[in-house]
């Protein structure tokens, strides 16, 4: 009835869509960094898009079934084996009870997401599955797997073919460098007006500091600050406000030197100004950045950002309508 | 005061009150995010207030950010005119100051702070002009906190010492932050005060340490089983100095279930706080003892 790890990877934590709600008490919406390649995972297998995964980072589990599944890995390139034997990514495929799932080399991306039938079914904490390892809270025991651990698997609701696929074109690709889109503003204006520029003009680098809470970045010149006398809280160093709320994909400069991008599992606030904000339809993108990624920011208006938003949603739309047309075949 | 708002992306909108700190600005940030929490506005999914200004998250499926913006102007133009009073509770929080554990961090990441020759607690008396570390103790206990903001990570309270500006407790953070901070640490950095929900990595000065756990998430704790943090913002907060054999009853009751909280309900007036901030914080501590 149960997957038991017999090797954790890197980082892989069980993850859902997330749970909203709490930001105000500090407690991130957590959740798949690539949604989009989460929610493939599960309708892949017969799920709701919805349903608990695992999400592995950089380096594959190993796992043992106790119980038949079919299972799909979407996201990262990060090829699956059963028993040793290749199987394909993005393509729901069985797995018997008994059998060993572990991955070969990731080739590309860095998150996979490892759904099976009937989902992970560890117990919902305020109304999710998701690992918020900073505070301990949800999916395994609130931390990342590690061997020995036993992961139970729900009842099967929806029954499916193995061999079903995403069509290529609904496989998202990593173009180099990635171009994360940015709707300046919070703080912008602490920054001289060449420096923004500059922001927006170099060639950037991911850092190895890069996870679930943010992700680093480096190589672009180091931001020069409007002069003034620092408001009484906020503290001496330029880049310093007083501390307020972080929005996910915000960008903070400390000392204005490495930007960060927060993701799903960011801290709530903090003390750092903000240029602005990578836009929502960008967010699963960085899920995927691997340290040293060539990276550009790229500014964009709201109209800009709402387009791409409703882009994105017709690209899951799209997604939804070929598993269904799959199903019924 | 000057409301300024700015778009984070498609799915926010940040409110700043104010570009500094005051219990004014933290006052309003707070009113106005709960009367944008009681507006019902279509779209808005989460309210989240800080020190002096506060984040709104919405679904721009369901409203433009233009409406969205021009519903939050007038909110904030009619919460203006109403009378600065606040429901909310204290609650006690007792300190075990100049602890053993927060003193052998600290000698660990001495090479981080601007005096490592000195402990955290002398270095904040030395540059805050107190005498001896009892007479920093002593003000820090003095006057109570106002919960400006949770967050950073899970139940963590920012906390406003509710004085006069040139009485309070001021501090910076450590030069480089540490790597490690040991659990339910009350901690200051700025004019900020905190205690860390969770062990972890910190950069505010290590004044002392509570045994009572504000954040549970296995919610095995008794008062923190209807919900695993303990802490909202515009709580206010009471320290009451206690020594190693209290610390240790305690942390024994805390393990035994037995613990509860002393908290009382309050109302918070800012015009009675400015009028006359002893008289307003005495009146609010002795809600405490059944005034």
């Amino acid at each position: 009835m149960a997957i038991e790890v017999i090797k954790p990877g890197l980082a892989t934590s069980v993850q859902d869509l997330g749970r909203p709600g709490y930001y105000h008490l500090g407690i991130p919406e957590s959740g798949g960094m690539d949604r989009y390649a989460l929610r493939a995972a599960n309708l892949l297998v017969g799920n709701a898009e919805g349903d608990a995964v695992l999400e592995a980072t950089f380096q594959g589990p190993e796992l043992r079934f106790t119980r038949d599944a079919l299972i799909a890995v979407t996201g990262a390139e990060l090829p699956p084996l059963v028993d040793g034997a290749a199987r394909p990514t993005w393509t729901s495929f069985a797995v018997r009870a008994g059998e060993v799932l572990g991955f070969g080399f990731l080739k590309q991306g860095a998150r996979a997401y490892i759904a099976a039938a009937g989902g992970i079914d560890v117990p919902a904490v305020l109304g999710s599955r998701s690992t918020y390892a900073l505070g301990a809270l949800g999916g395994f025991a609130g931390r990342k797997l590690e061997a020995g651990d036993v992961l139970p698997l729900g009842a099967i609701g929806n029954t499916v073919q193995e061999g079903r696929a995403v069509p290529e074109a609904l496989r998202p690709l990593l173009p180099s460098p990635v171009i994360l889109r940015v709707l300046p503003g919070l703080y912008d204006f602490r920054t001289t007006e060449a420096a923004r520029d500059g922001f927006f003009a170099d060639a950037w680098k991911v850092a190895a500091e890069a996870d679930r809470i943010g992700y680093r970045f480096r190589g672009g010149r180091k931001l020069e600050f409007v002069p003034r006398r620092q408001p009484f809280g906020a503290g001496s160093d330029p880049s310093n406000i007083v501390d307020s709320c972080y929005p996910y994909g915000s960008i903070q400069v400390p000392a204005g030197s490495e930007p960060i991008i927060l993701h799903r599992d960011a801290v709530s606030g903090g003390g750092y100004f903000m240029i602005g904000t990578v836009i929502s339809a960008d967010m699963d993108l960085i899920g995927q950045m691997q340290p040293n990624m060539p990276t550009r920011f790229a500014p964009v208006d709201m109209p800009q950002a709402l387009a791409a938003r409703r882009d994105a949603a017709e690209r899951l739309a799209a997604l939804r309508r070929s598993l269904e047309y799959n199903q019924k075949l | 005061m000057m409301t300024r708002m700015s778009f984070g992306g498609d799915e926010h909108i940040f409110v700043e009150l104010d570009e500094e700190m005051s219990l004014d600005a933290c006052f309003r940030a707070l009113s106005l995010a709960r009367a944008v929490r009681a507006s019902g506005i279509k779209g808005i999914t989460e309210v989240c207030p800080a020190n002096a200004s506060f984040l709104v998250r919405f679904d721009p499926d369901v409203i433009a950010p233009d409406d969205l913006r021009a519903e939050l102007v007038s909110l904030d133009q009619a919460t203006e005119r109403a009378e600065p009073l606040l429901n909310t509770r204290i609650i006690e929080v007792p300190v075990f100051y100049n602890d053993p554990w927060t003193r052998e961090t600290l000698m660990r990441f001495r090479e981080r702070h601007q005096a490592p020759d000195m402990t955290d607690l002398e270095y904040a008396a030395q540059i805050n002009n107190y005498a001896s570390v009892d007479a920093l103790i002593a003000a820090h206990a003095a006057s109570p906190w106002f919960v400006s903001m949770v967050g950073f990570v899970a139940g963590l309270p920012w906390l406003y010492q509710m004085v006069e500006r040139a009485k309070q407790i001021e501090v910076p953070k450590y030069l480089r932050p540490r790597t490690d901070t040991p659990r339910l640490t009350v901690g200051h950095g700025g004019c900020l005060g905190c205690m860390y929900s969770v062990r972890g990595a910190g950069g505010y000065q290590m004044f002392g340490i509570t045994p009572m756990p504000i954040y549970d998430p296995a919610q095995s704790i008794s008062y923190l089983r209807d919900f695993m943090i303990l802490f909202n913002p515009g709580d206010i907060v009471r320290f009451r100095p206690i020594g190693r054999e209290e610390y240790d009853a305690i942390a024994a009751e805390v393990a035994a279930g037995r613990f509860v909280p002393r908290i009382s309900p309050v109302v918070f007036s800012l015009d009675a706080f400015h009028a006359d901030p002893a008289a307003s914080n005495a009146k609010l501590v002795g809600a405490l003892n059944g005034h």
